[in-house]
């Protein structure tokens, strides 16, 4: 099956990226350096192509009602203007995806009550998934996919604000985290939200698809990879669908995945009472930062062990963080494993010493 | 882009270098593999006195995104290693024919360079 290109594809060609396929996408993976992108948005800003997340567009009287009971979160008390992380569950609670729900304002000209943003590749199941409840349901909705008709740019950084104010009519500064406005980048009708991936402040821009390159080059900075967005959400220990958590290779719940804040129990969601029986009685095993005091990279499947040698779990993300200059990584451990704790992961059959450690690994 | 190719090396078209002076021969990987590998972060390298062997590997070449086993062009016993890169992989990018060598190894049969790929064989390869 031909891969799916982003609006960019032929900037980024020009540009000299280096390619990778990433959920069904061809993605530049990396412009310069992996290490110079991740350290411009750190220390400056980048900018990044984001076009392969989802976008579904979710308009009618039950387009609330129908969002909300298919995610974790409430979403129903979002003002336009307003947005949340939250993660969509079965009815077992098991984690088909992770997502930001976001309530457009009232003045973008693309017709969305909700904007549903699944990860790249999930775009078309979840569309049916809203589909499917919303007739099962019988709600008054219409669930359009728009993935391939809007762009999506993440601009991530701590001068990411002085940058795109330049470029946009948008009142910059009223805008808070989670908060969505809309206005002119580069002349372009643009969804501005401060959201991203990096645990920087920033941005992710979507407008429309045929002017992708009237804002993405608009906005003249580093650009970056997914190579650079892979380590800098790990430094942030934030989740990788389809990595730390998969339906069918690896299914978790949001509870073990870390991420219980994005549940809310008083809503009622596919899932919900499921999750009601993990609240109450815990987990077996829980996402723990790890961090590597020997010199090495734990890389996804490396086996994690106790400073004994018993098998605990194993690495689900890892890499070298840029910014610590050590090796850092997730796994699933057995929830009694507290942080702090000393450990190993063992590294093409050699075991190197680790600990467990809190995420984030940066302070940010 | 073009990349360096030294015409005073051996290569392997795994894209390790071989560098022979007097029957030894000092061992690394190439400007253009390590394009391909990106930011090294980590390199693991055998020790002082163990033998490798022609076509085999003996260590490993990590980048933030890959991991990339390393090939011997030649067989014989490592003589020295290139510490510096315990705290400085990114030699590796930087200087991959200079002080980003990997390791020097005493030959056990110079007859083993005859089936190494000359500057021209390589340059070809990576064209």
């Amino acid at each position: 099956m031909a891969l799916r290109q982003p609006p960019l594809a032929e900037s980024h060609e020009a540009s000299g990226a280096t390619l990778t396929e990433f959920g069904g996408w061809e993605m530049p993976v990396e412009f310069d350096s992996i290490r110079a992108e991740h350290e411009a948005v750190r220390e400056s800003v980048g900018r990044f192509d984001v076009s392969h997340m989802g976008q579904l567009a979710v308009t009618g009287p039950d387009a609330g009602r129908l969002t909300n009971r298919l995610v974790t979160n409430d979403v129903s008390d979002l003002d336009p203007g307003e947005a949340n992380y939250a993660a969509i569950t079965d009815d077992r609670g098991v984690m088909l995806d992770d997502t930001v729900v976001s309530r457009p304002p009232a003045d973008w000209s693309v017709e969305a009550d909700y904007l549903v943003v699944p990860n790249a590749g999930h775009d078309a199941e979840m569309a049916d998934r809203w589909v499917d409840h919303r007739d099962a349901w019988e709600l008054d909705a219409t669930v359009e996919n728009r993935t391939e008709s809007l762009a999506m740019v993440a601009l991530q950084g701590p001068d990411s604000r002085d940058l795109l104010a330049a470029e946009t009519d948008a009142d910059l500064g009223e805008l808070g985290r989670f908060e969505t406005t809309v206005g002119s980048v580069a002349g372009v009708e643009t969804l501005v939200s401060r959201t991203g991936y990096t645990g920087e402040p920033g941005y992710e821009l979507i407008y429309p698809w045929d002017e992708a390159e009237t804002v993405w080059s608009a906005l003249d900075c580093q650009r970056c990879g997914l190579g650079a967005r892979d380590t800098l959400r790990l430094e942030m220990g934030f989740l990788l669908s389809g990595q730390d958590f998969d339906p069918e290779d690896n299914p978790r719940n949001p509870y073990e995945a870390g991420v219980g804040f994005a549940v809310d129990l008083d809503s009622e969601f596919v899932g919900r009472d499921a999750l009601e029986g993990v609240d109450v009685e815990g987990v077996e095993e829980k996402l723990r930062g790890i961090e590597l005091v020997d010199r090495g990279v734990p890389r996804e499947g490396y086996p994690v062990e106790s400073a004994d040698g018993e098998r605990l779990g194993e690495i689900t993300s890892g890499t070298m963080s840029p910014t610590l200059g050590r090796g850092i990584g997730l796994a699933y451990l057995p929830s009694e494993v507290g942080l702090d704790e000393p450990v190993r992961v063992s590294v093409r059959g050699e075991p190197k010493k680790a600990r467990t450690t809190a995420t984030p690994f940066l302070d940010r | 882009m073009s990349f360096d190719v030294p015409d005073d090396l051996r290569y392997l078209d795994s894209h390790e270098w071989a560098r022979v002076d007097d029957g030894s021969a000092r061992i690394g990987i190439s400007e253009f593999a390590q394009d391909e590998l990106g930011d090294v972060v980590f390199v693991d390298l055998p020790a002082e006195g163990e033998e490798v062997a022609a076509g085999e590997d003996f260590g490993v070449v990590e980048s933030i995104k890959a991991v990339s086993d390393i090939y011997a062009p030649v067989s014989g016993t490592v003589t020295a290693v290139n510490d510096d890169l315990a705290d400085r992989p990114e030699l590796v990018n930087e200087a991959p024919y200079g002080d980003g060598w990997l390791i020097e190894v005493d030959l056990d049969d110079e007859s083993e360079l005859d089936d190494l790929l000359s500057a021209d064989e390589y340059r070809d390869q990576i064209a």
